[in-house]
């Protein structure tokens, strides 16, 4: 009995290590709720799609971020803008496939006229697109553009010295 | 030596300014918008003063391979067929370069629209000055232009609507509603919108 729990367990970790993170689906609320609350020191939310080539390029390095600076309270949000039509097949095989470590939501909205310019009103809608938001010292940046490799770290390492 | 320093300084002063504008913003609402000559999938070059009846032009930045492109590309052969003869016909034209989106090149643009029988120019901006000039960012990123004795000036700049999952389910159709005001020769009252869309795949410095 106790060796069934033990490798029910193991079987549970190793399944998580091997899909990757579960995808939420939100509404903007509580898109909103996650850029506001204060539970990570600094908050790196990527806007991202399956269908979006840079997106994907860039993937690699916010799992970087995830990997490295996860441990000293910098949060990684991977935001997913696909077409709800392609969540269960293109969205959750992709995360499966890259394992994907970092926090994932998946945003279920339609009137994005509503929606951009609350986000970060220098945000034209273009993806990818960034926000980083720093609660220590109560600054949001927004970045309407792909990163270059070692660009995203680089800006990590200069909030967090 | 006064009189160099100043010329230098309104040197300085009109190439920024006319950097900002050029470059870095492109348009607002209101601003006069240049006329072009790009090459449509036809071979031939298309100009907006080749519509000498035109009361105004739908320009759409757009593309073969972003799916908001696509998702939107009925509608806009829909616009044009309901609109050209109202005096408001859609010039498309593509930016990307296709050194970094291959699905764009004009080989794949030609067969696009010969496939989706679009019944408006799709031309191509290869040297990508006249999407840097209009301000476009992404596909794809409608500007509304009406015609004020022979100049082109922007009249909205945004979506197409609000809904891109569904035409039909679109509560505010703000190109149709743009298009139809400047017809009744009012203002357009929503002219600045923002939609989710591609990038646009500049080229490489």
């Amino acid at each position: 009995m106790r060796l069934a729990n033990i490798l029910v367990l193991l079987f549970l970790f190793c399944s998580n290590e091997v899909l990757g993170q579960k995808v939420e689906v939100i509404k903007f609320p509580e898109l909103q709720e996650i850029i506001n609350n204060k539970d990570a020191s600094v908050k790196v939310i990527n806007f991202w799609a399956t269908w979006c080539k840079p997106c994907i390029e860039e993937l690699p390095y916010f799992e970087d971020v995830h990997a490295t600076y996860g441990e000293q309270g910098i949060e990684v949000v991977l935001v997913s803008m696909d077409f709800v039509e392609d969540l269960d097949t293109k969205v959750k095989l992709f995360v499966e496939k890259k394992q994907l470590q970092s926090t994932l939501y998946f945003l279920d909205e339609t009137d994005y006229n509503k929606i951009i310019d609350k986000i970060d009103t220098s945000w034209s809608g273009a993806i990818p697109a960034t926000l980083i938001v720093d609660n220590r010292k109560n600054k949001k940046d927004f970045y309407e553009r792909q990163f270059k490799k070692g660009e995203l770290s680089q800006i990590i390492k200069t909030l967090i010295n | 030596m006064r009189r160099i320093h100043l010329f230098v300084t309104a040197i300085l002063l009109v190439t920024v300014n006319t950097g900002a504008t050029f470059e870095d913003k492109g348009y607002s609402v209101g601003d006069y918008a240049i006329d072009f000559k790009l090459k449509n999938v036809d071979g031939k070059m298309v100009s907006m003063s080749d519509y000498r009846n035109a009361k105004g032009i739908v320009v759409i930045f757009t593309c073969n391979t972003c799916p908001y492109s696509k998702i939107y590309e009925d509608r806009i052969i829909a616009i044009n067929n309901k609109y050209a003869g109202q005096g408001f016909p859609v010039i498309a034209i593509n930016p990307n370069d296709p050194a970094r989106q291959p699905g764009d090149s004009f080989d794949l643009m030609q067969q696009r629209a010969k496939d989706k029988g679009f019944t408006f120019p799709y031309l191509v901006d290869e040297t990508q000055k006249v999407t840097k000039t209009y301000g476009a960012t992404r596909t794809p990123h409608v500007f509304l232009l009406k015609k004020e004795n022979n100049k082109y000036r922007v009249a909205y700049i945004g979506a197409i609507d609000n809904n891109h999952k569904s035409a039909a389910d679109a509560s505010e159709k703000y190109l149709e509603n743009a298009i139809e005001a400047l017809k009744a020769g009012k203002k357009v009252s929503n002219d600045f919108t923002k939609a989710i869309g591609c990038t646009i795949k500049w080229k490489e410095a």
